[in-house]
């Protein structure tokens, strides 16, 4: 990949001073990028967690709002969702709306979004735990909390890492979708460099930060995934 | 009641009677349970032999019936209401009396067998930590588990696997314990090695409740045969009464049948 840049740089219209400039702006982006993953996933997987805890109630007034939030959730676009939330309080409350606020709407907007898919992989999860365990520590004397963290939660994080890692890909691809409201990460930087070089150069090295950061991110879940196989 | 009833009294249920929506899976069910006695019951499936276990246990919750472990009251029959439950605090503290060992194990894979086992008294019952492990240590070693406290259920036998659901059942010292069908999951060849668990249980005065479908077993063992058809009781007695001479014509159908199973 490395190698993929250099001959890149190697080009005859594209001086290598351009190249390194584009590479450090497009590394600013990046960090933006990274910084909405990471508080995505900060926000999003324990507010997934309550999610599902409500949307697994049997009482209906909890679970109804709860499902319909995630149908919602799930059945609109994601980038309309951004919109709704950067551009909501202009449209509602007719409140001026300023760039800090930016970045919070798109973290609220993709938590909003990813809590929804997470509660339905969790559930899916807890749902797959044989009814026998429950038994087991009900007969034992765990209390409720005991036996949801100490007992179904570790094997539901066994269970539900396939898909959990195939969501944050996901997520590192979703990003880019700030654009929309151009909240300045890597790929609305690589946007307006391109646009100003007339070069495919920072798309195809805005692909390559893309490229690296989900193989590492495949790499570091399989870790993960081989550490937990030492049961069933 | 005066003492010695009380003492002699582990488990008594009286009247009890559970419904599945329209199905009335258990009949005005009355048994009593004395110390040190072991009581296998029998009979078809589906006849609520493990209804009626998971109804001691707390897994279900009866409609009707007194319930009591030592004298103390689970639940009690009041007019109108049917069985009423002690409130939670009192069902917590009774609930470390009795133990239960699964048909199909229920250990918690993502735990060693030590942990299996030391995990319940030491974070449910607060007991110290060193003397839980010197008493699964103890255990395991009955149960010829003693080089296997680091491995994971998943890498054991189903017989080991059951052998440690029964050193964890045993570990929170129960007065009583109860097994459901505790050798249908297991090869043919492994159900000997918990029968013989058992067996040395039954040695040792440890007061047992067990569901099997080993007759032989049963007759050995037992103190009283309970057979159970349709969700009431036909007959119990004496193992030489119930299976060597039954009265009831179910209890003899029951057992021809199963004759001719084997
Ligand atoms: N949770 C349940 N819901 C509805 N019916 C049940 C449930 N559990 C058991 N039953 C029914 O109750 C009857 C007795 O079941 P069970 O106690 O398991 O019998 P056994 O252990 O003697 O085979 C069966 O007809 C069974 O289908
Ligand atoms: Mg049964």
């Amino acid at each position: 990949m490395a190698l993929g840049i250099l001959q890149i740089a190697n080009q005859p219209t594209m001086s290598g001073s351009i190249l390194l400039s584009t590479l450090r702006q497009l590394a600013t982006g990046f960090g933006m990028t990274v910084a909405i993953f990471v508080f995505t996933l900060l926000f999003s997987m324990p507010l997934g967690l309550g999610l599902c805890n409500v949307r697994m109630s049997r009482r209906w007034f909890f679970s109804w709002p709860a499902r319909l939030y995630i149908s919602v959730m799930r059945g609109t676009p994601l980038m309309l969702q951004i919109l709704m939330i950067f551009f909501g309080p202009y449209y509602l409350f007719k409140m001026s709306l300023s760039d800090a606020y930016r970045f919070p709407a798109v973290i609220i907007a993709f938590s909003l979004n990813y809590a929804a898919y997470f509660a339905e992989i969790y559930r899916a999860g807890i749902e797959s735990i044989p009814i026998g365990q429950y038994e087991a520590a009900n007969v034992l004397g765990y209390s409720k909390l005991q036996t949801f963290f100490k007992i179904i939660l570790p094997q539901v994080v066994k269970r539900t890492l396939p898909p959990v890692t195939n969501e944050i890909i996901t997520l590192t691809k979703d990003t880019s979708l700030a654009f929309a409201i151009a909240c300045t990460e890597m790929f609305t930087t690589a946007k307006q460099l391109a646009s100003a070089q007339r070069s495919m150069v920072p798309y195809i090295a805005a692909a390559v930060f893309y490229y690296i950061f989900n193989f590492v991110v495949a790499f570091v879940m399989e870790r993960c995934e081989k550490k937990l196989s030492y049961y069933r | 009641m005066n003492n010695f009833e009380k003492s002699a009294s582990i488990f008594e249920v009286h009247h009890l009677s559970k419904r599945f929506g329209d199905l009335e899976v258990l009949k005005d069910i009355s048994v009593t349970i004395n110390k040190g006695e072991i009581v296998s019951i029998i009979g078809p499936s589906g006849s609520g032999k493990s209804t009626f276990l998971r109804c001691a246990t707390l897994l279900e919750t009866m409609e009707h019936g007194t319930m009591k472990y030592q004298g103390e009251v689970v639940c009690e029959e009041k007019d109108g209401q049917g069985a009423v439950y002690a409130p939670p605090r009192i069902l917590r503290k009774l609930r470390s009396l009795f133990g239960l060992v699964f048909q199909n194990f229920n250990l918690f894979p993502h735990w060693t067998v030590l942990k299996n086992v030391t995990d319940a008294p030491i974070s449910v019952q607060g007991r110290s930590k060193e003397e839980v492990l010197a008493d699964a240590r103890q255990l395991l070693k009955r149960m010829g588990l003693d080089t296997k406290e680091d491995a994971y259920p998943c890498q054991l036998s189903g017989g080991q696997q059951q052998r440690v659901s029964i050193a964890r059942a045993l570990i929170s010292k129960p007065v009583i314990l109860f097994f459901d069908e505790p050798t249908s999951a297991l090869d043919p060849e492994l159900t000997g090695e918990i029968l013989k668990v058992i067996k040395d249980l039954a040695a040792a005065h440890m007061t047992m409740v067990i569901v099997t479908h080993e007759i032989e077993f049963a007759r050995h063992v037992s103190d009283r045969v309970i057979f159970m058809a349709d969700g009431v009781i036909v007959e119990q007695g004496p193992p030489e009464e119930v299976i060597g001479n039954p009265k009831q014509p179910r209890t003899q159908a029951f057992l021809r049948k199963l004759s001719h199973q084997n």
